[in-house]
């Protein structure tokens, strides 16, 4: 077994192995001669774009227009790409857009699908000098651009996502295209490495050249290939007289020079993680380690190579391959000779599955380090792509964790957890062949995203919730992410597609329904984003949208749903300034409530509309009440009657007579104390009825008071109470007493008697106490201080309370009612 | 830090004004330098219940200066911070200030913060009077909806609500009241049952649902924890459900504070010269008035501001005889240790005796009004109609009052409590009234009258006699209860079991909305019951263990009376109902009475006003 486990190892050097495994037999069959194409990948597994190569002749077929094809890494027709010029070079960008760069230096990108991105010209003056030779490049800010004119300056942009053109400094003496190039980006800096001949320069965008003269051992005439490895910090060279030079990135360090006995320059160059540059030559690829050793391996037909940060993809027509160096682990475990804890847990659960007691003798042999062997274990399955040899030692790490108490479970969990993962995306139909340590750089999120990128967007929401990550992080933004591309298609009735959509991602939380919508719009879907805003749940969200979107009517109803008079008074207003009147007030008569807050805003803020609308509505109540308003607003007291007479008017439309009848005796009234005033020069504006009256009586106006009071029809209770308070007021007693005998009082003659007492004239209220109700006498006598006439009432009502409570009443100086009183009591009491 | 009176109820209540603190420093400390606050009429107050004057100058705050049209002088601090609500004739001062002010140059910085929220209204208005471009970034929102006023007592101080929805159809004050709900969810969790009546209630529970679901969309679950619920049921009043209890004469010793003095923001403005001049000089208002903070924090007003009238002499003479007592003491014989208890003692009698004093003045003074004629009579008069005695004619003591000019709220009290009791009144006798009004308080106040009618309060008799069936069904009148050891709580108004109240006494029963149904189907709207999900989305069992109260939030659209919280106080006492609950009261106002029907007054301004 651990013979098979090893097969496709080789052996490079003095203890260092690597190993070259298939991961998928490629779905392409002789669609293209390798020969003729140039195959680019990116890292993490990216899928590959293949065009043909312009320096080799083929017969044309199709139109002849320069077509870029993408395919899966497990070789399936994705989509392909028609340019109208050709291309200079081709790339992917960190989220694997593709990036095409043509001679005029515009860079074009288009996503997996073929659907055309954006578009940005690097600069004019190498729209004007014709590019001659790019790069793209990635690094810590993103995926940059580097071109070649054919005035051989070079020019660079960091960033596409944020493009601005940097040039760089001429190479001394560069008259004819430098032998090599290439760009290293590092710690945010970014430099060009360029090849004249023998001579090498750095480039960077604000110094002058620097030139460098690496440490070589024979002399060398001329680098005419070099590559960087994807972390940046190494480089390989490969000059003309066949040597590999591979060292530090800055060129201060050499790890190694090696003679390759190949004459020619390799068609490609690439690096094998950090760990060796791969040179690809028509038969062969040659692989040199950092330490200088060697590795041939012998190809059927021609290859291509993508690097990785932990190994190199190899591509050939019909298959696709990874060479890596072994990772440590899987060496120490598998190598011939092994003593590694690791291997004997390995044997043991081989043995425990055989039902073979041997087990027990290897268990007992690692007794003491079966944590780290249960450890490695775990560690190796993460390095191993079959399945089966993943679970060969997921068992053996299940088998050694039983023997541990207290052993952390987490690391086995996950590397379960992880591996699940991982064989699911490497499923050929996913095809994204990455290793356990590429996911860890490029982190599940990164993972994710390419997921969404290449719209498995299942898959990506299986692996939220196997990861249990949380909605907000994963599923949430999986399904936003589908919704985005879901509404980008114009084909679809955008009825069902709304549908889906909130099928789909319901009430999810963090999920924002305003964000799809306005994407819809973006793709010129402006129906399906106004269905979309229906299932947004906030309303703040909801409304501005929908008014940005033209869409005043639907706004309305979302504001008035939610409530949100804020919203509502938003909405009106912005219709308001957009329609003309006539139309605004018959859109808004629909809805009571926008329609009362329209008229709250016309009242706060006096606008003359009030009244239109009214009219419209026939809401004479309100056009009444409006026109009260107004004749009582000091500007128009000179012409209240007018204002007091439309509102008559109004009140009879609704039949309401009584209010109707009442502004026309207010303006009578009015009319009235015009002319009174008009007689004694002094004040009645303004005055109630009530109030003229009495300053009338105060002025002894009898007459004029009794002329008021019968067309005003003041009832005679009221007349009475401002006849007597009038007499008080005036202290004319006389005249009191005669309005006293004039006819029976309505009112009982007690207010005869509070009015003199109010006023201390203990005399006068005494005339009219005859006339007292008899109930009341009792208390008015109390009242006005005739204690003994009261206790004389009580007796003779009989009423010993009101003499129980009289006698608390009396004070010191009053004996003799006491006495009285008490000979009262005992009478009445003798009665009984 | 918080006040001591919030704390120690049901739920605690400092937490809402620790809220509204940390919010309203948290805006005023992004703002560097010495500050100068302008609050608005309604602001103001109000931020002395959730802050005092040493917190601000903690916070850099030179002073707190209400805001007025005009000319206003200034402390010269560098910052000028305005804290208004929405009224919209509060931005044209601010703007009237900020122009002033920039024309003088002083190189002031001018800040706004708008309680609860901006609106749409308010920017606009601020670019009209072309102030916005000064503000500039410094418009801020100050999220404060409910104040606290007690332990057991919030109230989001907003007195046009009843006015604004019945009448002008506007639900603004109902969803600023919905969002106070469901700032008050955050902090006490989800309320698992919500009830409630009226057209008023029907609308706020279904902006919290709204917004419940609002929120926890742009909310992240897992990262939010969820608070447990504190609260058990929301019941949610209309005040137009009962019209009739806010115009009963509360006759609780602190509804009767209410009634003749005013309580604003827990404070009573009383004549100075009924107090003798006491070595405290708390207040800081014009020396003839003496302002007193009545809360629970004084433990004797606790014990006497719910009992009627009637029972607080009683009880403020016993804790006279107590304190003197107390006081007596010291003339036993005492070991040291004795005298020195005593002595750490002194300091909480000698506050408890000056509370005896303040207390024993306020009641003398309420006494003099509650003795006086026209007050009994008014009284009678109430509880006559209460009782349904002669509410068809045309009251006599109603025309006395109207004929000798009687203070115009008064009148419209009786009137429309006659037009209530009698489930409106016949058309000649409303005619009447509203005649006799009009002549003699004067044509102004006719758009009074139809408001009043709009709103329901005064109205033409219907067929149903409405009142008379819920008063027998629900018990509103009783007549053999104690006012000094009351077994019902009909004694707040001596007879008249406030309305409200006995629904709420239904609405906290599990079947209670529906049984009140069927019991009456006369009320203006149906009641509801709802039990809302639960963010996770299984209802939360609203089952509280066995012995422990469910606490209960009544939350009274529309304002609500003293009296009104002292009867919930007094249910939550008993502990023999069937239903053993505790109530938390929220109210978007205070009222009484006279507040209740100036609030729908609508006198037309005239040169003589």
């Amino acid at each position: 077994m651990s013979v098979l486990l090893t097969a496709d190892w080789c052996s490079v050097g003095k203890n260092e192995y690597y190993r070259k495994f298939e991961v998928y037999d490629m779905e392409w069959t002789s669609i293209f001669n390798m020969d003729n194409v140039i195959v680019t990948s990116c890292s993490f597994g990216g899928p590959l774009a293949i065009r043909r190569d312009p320096k080799k002749l083929v017969k044309v077929q199709g139109s002849g227009k320069p077509t870029i094809s993408i395919f899966t890494a497990s070789g399936e027709f994705v989509s392909s790409i028609m340019l109208s010029k050709p291309v200079i070079h081709v790339g992917w960008s960190t989220s694997e857009d593709l990036i095409c760069i043509e001679d005029d230096g515009s860079v074009s990108s288009y996503d997996l699908f073929g659907n055309h991105l954006h578009t940005f010209s690097i600069s004019e003056e190498v729209r004007m000098t014709k590019v001659i030779e790019a790069k793209v490049f990635n690094s810590a800010s993103g995926t940059g651009v580097a071109v070649l004119t054919s005035t051989y300056r070079f020019f660079l942009v960091n960033s596409i996502k944020d493009p601005k053109t940097r040039t760089l400094p001429g190479v001394p003496g560069l008259n004819a295209p430098p032998s090599s190039w290439a760009v290293i980006a590092r710690d945010r800096e970014t430099k060009i490495l360029v090849a004249r001949e023998r001579e090498l320069y750095f480039l960077s965008p604000n110094d002058s050249p620097v030139s460098v003269v690496p440490e070589f051992s024979d002399r060398l005439s001329s680098v005419v290939e070099m590559a960087v490895s994807v972390n940046s910090n190494q480089i390989g060279l490969f000059t003309d007289k066949g040597r590999m030079w591979i060292g530090s990135s800055d060129l201060h360090t050499k790890y190694c020079e090696v003679d390759t006995s190949h004459a020619y320059r390799p068609l490609q160059l690439a690096w094998c993680g950090s760990d060796g540059v791969v040179g690809v030559w028509d038969e062969t690829l040659l692989l040199v380690t950092q330490k200088g050793d060697t590795l041939t391996y012998p190809c059927d037909s021609r290859v291509h190579v993508v690097p990785e940060v932990d190994c190199a993809r190899v591509i050939s027509n019909t298959t696709h391959e990874i060479l890596q160096s072994v990772p440590s682990v899987l060496q120490k475990i598998l190598r011939i000779n092994s003593v590694h804890p690791g291997l004997y847990l390995l044997e043991a659960s081989r043995h425990f599955q055989r039902r073979s007691h041997k087990a027990d003798e290897y268990i007992r042999l690692v007794k003491d380090s079966l944590p780290s062997a249960v450890e490695s274990c775990i560690e190796a399955a993460g390095y191993e792509f079959s399945p089966d040899n993943q679970k060969m030692f997921i068992r053996a790490a299940q088998f050694g964790k039983g023997f541990v108490p207290n052993l952390d479970p987490e690391p086995y969990v996950q590397m379960c957890r992880v591996l699940r993962v991982l064989n699911a995306v490497r499923n050929p139909k996913l095809s994204l062949p990455i290793t356990h340590v590429q996911l860890r750089k490029m982190t599940t999120k990164g993972l994710l995203e390419r997921l969404i990128h290449r719209r498995h967007y299942f898959i990506a929401t299986e692996i939220c919730k196997h990861l249990k990550l949380p909605p907000a992080e994963g599923s949430s933004h999986i399904l936003a992410e589908w919704a985005f591309y879901k509404v980008a298609q114009a084909k679809q009735d955008r009825e069902q597609v709304a549908r889906e959509i909130a099928s789909k991602l319901g009430k999810a939380p963090g999920i924002s329904y305003k964000e799809i919508a306005l994407r819809a719009n973006h793709y010129g879907h402006t129906q399906l984003a106004i269905r979309l805003m229906d299932y947004e749940p906030r309303a703040r969200e909801q409304v501005p949208l929908l008014l940005d979107l033209g869409q005043e009517v639907p706004a309305l109803l979302k504001a008035m749903e939610s409530g949100d008079t804020d919203l509502i008074y938003t909405v009106l207003l912005k219709m308001h300034s957009k329609i003309s009147l006539k139309e605004f007030y018959l859109k808004i008569r629909n809805y009571p409530l926008a329609k009362s807050l329209y008229i709250k805003y016309c009242f706060e803020n006096n606008n003359k509309e009030l009244e239109d609308i009214y009219a419209q509505e026939s809401d004479f109540n309100a056009q009444a009440a409006l026109h009260l308003r107004e004749a009582y607003e000091p500007k128009n007291s000179g012409i209240r009657e007018t204002l007091l007479a439309n509102a008559q008017q109004s009140y009879k439309n609704i039949r309401n007579d009584f209010m109707a009848g009442a502004c026309d005796e207010q303006r009578k009234l009015i009319k009235f104390q015009r002319n009174l005033e008009d007689k004694f020069h002094i004040e009645f504006y303004g005055l109630s009825l009530h109030d003229t009256v009495e300053k009338l009586l105060l002025k002894g106006e009898l007459k004029l008071a009794d002329s008021l009071r019968t067309e005003f029809k003041v009832p005679d209770r009221r007349y009475w109470w401002l006849r007597i308070l009038a007499h008080g007021k005036n202290r004319d007693w006389l005249g009191l007493e005669k309005f006293s005998k004039d006819k029976k009082s309505p009112i009982g003659y007690e207010p005869f008697v509070d009015v003199c007492w109010d006023n201390n004239e203990k005399q006068e209220a005494q005339k009219y106490m005859n006339r007292v109700k008899d109930d009341l006498k009792v208390e008015y006598y109390t009242k006005i201080g005739m204690l003994e006439q009261a206790a004389q009432t009580a007796f003779e009502q009989k009423d010993a309370r009101a003499l129980d409570a009289l006698r608390s009443r009396c004070g010191a100086s009053d004996k003799q009612v006491l006495e009285q009183i008490n000979t009262f009591l005992t009478q009445l009491m003798s009665k009984k | 830090m918080s006040s001591a009176h919030l704390s120690g109820g049901k739920i605690n209540i400092a937490r809402v004004q620790e809220y509204a603190r940390k919010h309203l420093f948290a805006l005023l400390d992004k703002i560097d330098g010495t500050k100068e606050i302008f609050a608005d009429a309604v602001v103001g107050p109000v931020l002395g219940l959730v802050s005092n004057k040493a917190m601000f100058r903690e916070h850099n705050v030179k002073n707190v200066v209400q805001l007025q049209g005009g000319n206003v002088m200034t402390s010269g601090a560098k910052n000028v911070v305005f804290i208004i609500s929405t009224k919209l004739c509060y931005i044209d001062w601010v703007a009237e200030y900020v122009h002033n002010e920039v024309k003088r140059g002083n190189g002031q910085e001018f800040h706004i913060f708008f309680v609860p929220k901006i609106t749409f209204l308010c920017k606009k208005r601020l670019e009209d009077r072309g102030v916005l471009g000064t503000f500039g970034n410094n418009i801020e929102e100050l999220p404060l909806y409910l104040f606290p006023i007690d332990n057991d007592l919030m109230s989001m101080e907003i007195s046009s609500t009843f006015k604004e929805f019945h009448l002008g159809n506007d639900p603004t004050t109902l969803h600023q009241t919905a969002e106070g709900l469901l700032m008050l969810q955050s902090l006490f969790g989800a309320i698992p049952r919500i009830t409630g009546i009226g057209p008023a209630a029907q609308r706020v529970a279904d902006f919290v649902k709204r917004l419940a679901v609002e929120q926890s969309c742009c909310q992240n679950p897992a990262s939010s924890s969820i608070v447990p619920s504190q609260i058990d049921q929301l019941i949610l009043l209309d005040r137009s459900v009962d019209l009739l209890t806010p115009l009963a004469t509360q006759l609780t010793y602190e509804g009767l504070i209410d009634e003749i003095f005013g309580i604003h923001n827990t404070t009573v403005k009383l004549p100075a010269e009924h107090f003798s001049s006491s070595n405290e000089t708390s207040t800081n208002f014009s020396p003839e008035v003496k302002a007193i903070i009545l809360n629970s924090g004084e433990e004797l007003f606790a014990e006497i501001r719910d009992k009627n009238f009637s029972a607080v002499g009683p009880a403020l003479s016993k804790k006279a005889k107590l304190i003197s007592s107390q006081f007596q003491e010291r003339h036993g014989d005492k070991t040291v240790q004795e005298m020195k208890q005593f002595v750490s003692r002194l300091p909480y009698m000698m506050a408890n005796k000056q509370s005896l004093a303040y207390h024993t003045t306020i009641a003398e003074l309420v006494m003099k009004e509650t003795d006086s004629s026209h007050f009994l009579k008014a009284l009678e008069t109430e509880q006559e109609l209460m009782n349904g005695i002669d509410t068809d004619k045309v009251h006599p003591y109603i025309e006395d009052c109207i004929d000798r000019k009687q203070p115009l709220t008064k009148v419209l009290r009786l009137v429309c409590m006659q037009a209530l009791t009698n489930s409106g009144l016949r058309p000649k006798v409303l005619e009447y009234y509203k005649r006799e009004i009009l002549q003699t308080y004067g044509f102004q106040h006719v758009l009074t009258l139809s408001n009043l009618e709009q709103s329901g309060l005064l109205r033409v008799q219907q067929n149903q006699r409405q009142y008379t069936v819920l008063r027998k069904a629900l018990r509103l009148t009783v007549e053999d209860n104690s006012e000094v050891s009351p077994t019902d709580i009909s004694y707040v108004h001596s007879v008249y079991a406030p309305l409200s109240i006995r629904l709420v006494q239904h609405l906290v029963r599990p079947n209670g909305p529906r049984a009140l149904q069927d019991v009456i189907g006369l009320l203006p709207s149906p009641a509801f019951d709802e039990i809302q999900p639960s963010l996770s989305g299984s209802p939360i069992s609203s089952q509280a263990s066995g012995d422990s109260p469910r606490v209960v939030l009544v939350f009274f659209l529309g304002g609500c009376t003293f009296a009104e919280i002292s009867a919930l106080r007094f249910l939550s006492q008993q502990e023999d109902t069937d239903t053993n609950v505790e109530f938390v009261i929220g109210t978007t106002k205070l009222i009484n009475g006279k507040t209740f029907i100036e609030s729908l007054s609508e006198p037309l301004t005239s040169e003589h006003i």
